[in-house]
């Protein structure tokens, strides 16, 4: 993985800009716009210091300090370069990678992307998808962003497909701070990306900017939450434009934050109802099917009690009040969900309900 | 005579500190002087005495008096040296011979007519005369009864100063103390498992948490009964000990909630608002007072709407759950109140309320309710319940068990706790220290190799091991058996509570 000295110059001139785009960052049309600039043009829209420190740009420093926060550097005149980032008006000059890039063979990338404050509903939705991706092999793209960003990494986390995020910041940045557990794990996984240089903090046009790569990067976007004109939609436009499939989950329509996916489907995007659903999105874009991995199996030497159990916990009554009628009634019931957990087939949360737990 | 001296007690925390009342009566203008570092309701006893005795039918000395509480360094609060004062008074002033009040102490409030009014932690007093050798307490009357629950002690129990003079000089029998029904200071009216439908799944979690004397926590919507349930927990546990009862009775006495009447012998249930300041519930003050926690002593700390509590309330209870007592240190004081009582917390699943279905609340809502939940309080809970929403067919036929049932079973466990534990001064598996747990749990290799197992996997992690081996162990005491088998740890580990998966939440 390397970097050209001009790409690295652009990207630096883009951070020096950054005042500037932060100005024009409701105006989408506006910042897609100016960073397709070239580098001249957008040197006019700058101060002489922006252009001083442009004539000054020194490459290496660059590199040092990408190396310094531990981050690879990919230019679009790289051949490592995500093609799929081609398609973009505006590619970002230069990649910055945390971890490790995912080469062409995995491109077929799903984004599950949604509101920050999304429900329990939201979240659970893209958890599973995020899970259920990931069981099959297909890669998750999203922002790392609270509510149904992060819950769609938690979930390609617990299977053992790659994940990816994109940070509307520094890739070395972890960004929410309150998800840098999740960020570390994203890292030692999969790759987090930015086009920004390393320690760049979040200004408001970035996270425009982002959400226009996780739309490239990816064959499919999903859109779990959103709310009317909210930020989320702006990857399903970004994703329409460059000709990606866009699905949406259905929200219920008394939901503000189901307000912007429903009105999606009635413009005609594919409703996602499952992994299932996803994976045929994903098929029908590429051409390739995709199987779905195996939901979680019964082992055959499970006891009937047991078996009886585990449906009735698949059913959604994980609960001991639903599955236990009398006191011996519930001990057995105990015991043997604990013997249920023991193996591996339900998991017990918090608030001590089971749930059927995802194929490891 | 112009000088006496006479014993009396005040209360220090849950106990009594001797206190001598000296009256000095001496010719010089009219004074009447109190020294001693008394406060200001002990320094209105003069007013109080003066009248009393007047109107007792006594002289009150026109002469200079001085009176020294001793020793000087205790702050004297309260009313209950009124009485000591007016013997102190009738002693010096040679109404009273000395040798009446030998070996007797004495407490009470006067009233400006003379009759005698109740003091707080009359149990306490008592406990604290009969500790110092005295014979006799002369005392109000209508807590006569309470004192008299310490055996070897002649409770002189008085109606007015005129009857109290009487009786010290022999002239009369004290009367004695009022008949009252047995129950009478018993808090609430006790409740019944019986009364709880739909909840039959959730009876063995209850009587695992009692008979170990586990603290739990409940996790459920609201209205599904977990305020119910854990006020019914009382009824499951075993009845007081003798012991218990009089340090039970003791406390509530020195709070003011105890009447005059005799034992408590229902256990404890405190159930303070979430508004509750650190010090009301672990206690404090300026003269340091029981807070809910030393309440609660022997009984359940019911902490409803768990995440509502301010962060240094909880913080408090870190070593009132941990040592089983709490000291309060007020400048040069320092008391210790008791605080073993079974901690019952229960929450709702999120800050609305609702449930799975209609919950309105937002992803940073969640997180902030988990993050007031986790924390120093949930790593002591041995025990989660679940609390669903009970079916309507459920609530329409399913009954409890009565709880004294499901009680004899805790007791019964409660006997093979106690011969293992009783050498090292405890009651309950929830008490054992993890050494003492190691050493008693006699695990079988089977169950030890499934704990294990469990911990390698990261269902389980290193604390929640040992808790769910005490468990364990009272599931196993239940059973009768010697051994923790596997069979008792599967069941254990389906009561866990694991704040790790709280963090992940949050």
């Amino acid at each position: 993985m390397s970097a050209c000295d001009d790409c690295l110059r652009r990207t630096a001139l883009i951070a020096a800009l950054s005042g500037r785009l932060d100005v024009e960052w409701r105006r989408r049309q506006v910042t897609a716009r100016v960073l397709a600039l070239p580098d001249d043009a957008l040197l006019a829209l700058g101060t002489t210091a922006v252009r001083r420190g442009y004539a000054g740009f020194d490459a290496a420093t660059a590199r040092h300090a990408a190396a310094r926060a531990q981050l690879g550097l990919v230019c679009r005149c790289a051949p490592a370069y995500p093609e799929r980032l081609r398609d973009l008006a505006d590619p970002p000059a230069v990649l910055h990678v945390a971890g490790r890039l995912p080469g062409p063979a995995e491109a077929d990338a799903v984004a599950i992307v949604g509101a920050r404050r999304a429900t329990p509903y939201g979240l659970e939705v893209a958890r599973s998808l995020g899970r259920g991706l990931s069981a099959s092999g297909v890669p998750v793209v999203s922002g790392l962003a609270l509510g149904v960003d992060s819950a769609a990494h938690a979930g390609a986390l617990e299977a053992p497909g790659p994940v990816a995020a994109v940070l509307a910041c520094g890739a070395d940045v972890p960004y929410p701070a309150s998800k840098r557990r999740l960020y570390a794990d994203v890292v030692r996984r999969g790759c987090v990306l930015s086009e920004l240089p390393p320690g760049f903090g979040p200004m408001r046009w970035c996270f425009v900017a982002r959400n226009r790569i996780i739309a490239a990067l990816s064959r499919v976007v999903v859109i779990v939450e959103a709310a009317e004109r909210s930020g989320s939609l702006t990857t399903a436009d970004f994703g329409a434009e460059l000709g990606r499939t866009v699905g949406a989950v259905p929200g219920r329509i008394t939901c503000r934050l189901a307000a912007g996916t429903n009105g999606l489907l009635q413009s005609g995007a594919p409703p996602v109802c499952g992994v299932r659903d996803v994976l045929e999105l994903l098929a029908d874009t590429t051409g390739r099917p995709v199987a779905a991995a195996a939901v979680p199996s019964v082992p055959p030497d499970l006891e009937p009690g047991l078996r009886r159990l585990l449906a009735a916990v698949e059913d959604g009554r994980g609960a001991l009040g639903e599955l236990a009628r009398t006191s011996e009634e519930a001990k057995v019931v105990l015991a043997g969900l604990g013997e249920l957990e023991f193996r591996g087939l339900v998991r017990r949360t918090f608030g001590g309900r089971y749930e059927r737990a995802a194929a490891a | 005579m112009a000088i006496a001296r006479i014993t009396t007690f005040a209360v220090d925390g849950v106990s009594s500190r001797r206190v001598w009342v000296e009256a000095d009566i001496r010719s010089g203008l009219p004074a009447f002087t109190v020294v001693g570092l008394a406060d200001k309701a002990v320094r209105e006893a003069r007013e109080r005495v003066r009248a009393a005795l007047v109107n007792s039918g006594f002289e009150f000395p026109q002469k200079r008096i001085t009176v020294n509480l001793a020793p000087a360094d205790l702050r004297k609060i309260g009313p209950g040296f009124d009485l000591p004062l007016a013997m102190a008074l009738l002693v010096a002033g040679g109404e009273l011979a000395a040798e009446a009040m030998e070996g007797c102490a004495v407490v009470g409030e006067l009233s400006l007519t003379g009759e005698l009014r109740a003091v707080r932690g009359a149990l306490a007093i008592a406990e604290g005369a009969h500790r110092h050798g005295l014979a006799r307490l002369l005392m109000p009357h209508s807590r006569a009864r309470e004192a008299g629950l310490v055996p070897e002690l002649a409770v002189l129990g008085a109606r007015t100063l005129e009857q109290a003079v009487a009786i010290v000089r022999g002239e009369e029998e004290p009367p004695a103390p009022a008949d009252e029904d047995a129950h009478a200071e018993d808090p609430d009216p006790p409740l019944d498992l019986t009364d709880v439908r739909g909840h039959n799944a959730l009876i063995p979690a209850l009587e695992i948490a009692a008979a170990g004397g586990h603290n739990v926590y409940l996790h459920g919507p609201p209205g599904t009964g977990k305020t119910m349930l854990a006020r019914r927990l009382p009824s499951i546990m075993p009845p007081l000990s003798p012991a218990e009862a009089i340090e039970v009775t003791r406390i509530r006495s020195v709070v003011g909630l105890h009447h005059g009447g005799g034992l408590v012998t229902v256990r404890p249930f405190r159930a303070p608002h979430h508004t509750v300041s650190a010090s009301g519930l672990v206690g404090g003050g300026s003269q340091p007072t029981p807070g809910e926690a030393t309440l609660a002593h022997h009984g359940v700390l019911f902490l409803d709407e768990l995440s509502e509590f301010v962060r240094p309330s909880l913080e408090a209870l870190r070593q009132p759950l941990e040592d089983g007592h709490v000291t309060i240190v007020r400048g040069q004081r320092v008391t210790a109140f008791p605080t073993r009582f079974m901690l019952v917390a229960a929450s709702n699943p999120c800050p609305c309320g609702m449930g799975d279905e209609a919950c309105r609340c937002t992803a940073a809502d969640l997180a902030r309710h988990h993050r007031r939940l986790s924390g120093p309080l949930l790593d002591r809970i041995d025990v989660l319940i679940a609390v669903g929403r009970p079916a309507a067919e459920a609530l329409r036929r399913e009954q409890a068990p009565a709880s004294s049932a499901v009680r004899e079973r805790v007791v019964a466990a409660r006997e093979r706790q106690a011969d293992r534990l009783a050498v090292h001064g405890l009651a309950c598996n929830a008490q054992m220290s993890a050494r003492l747990l190691r050493e008693h749990a006699a695990a079988t290799p089977s169950a030890l190799r499934l704990l294990y197992e469990l911990h390698d996997r990261h269902r389980l992690s290193a604390r929640g091991h040992g808790r769910v081996l005490r468990v364990a162990r009272t599931i196993a005491d239940l059973e009768g058996s010697h051994g923790v088998g596997p069979e008792h740890v599967t069941l254990a580990t389906g009561l866990r509570l694991e704040s790790a998966a709280l963090a992940a939440a949050a």
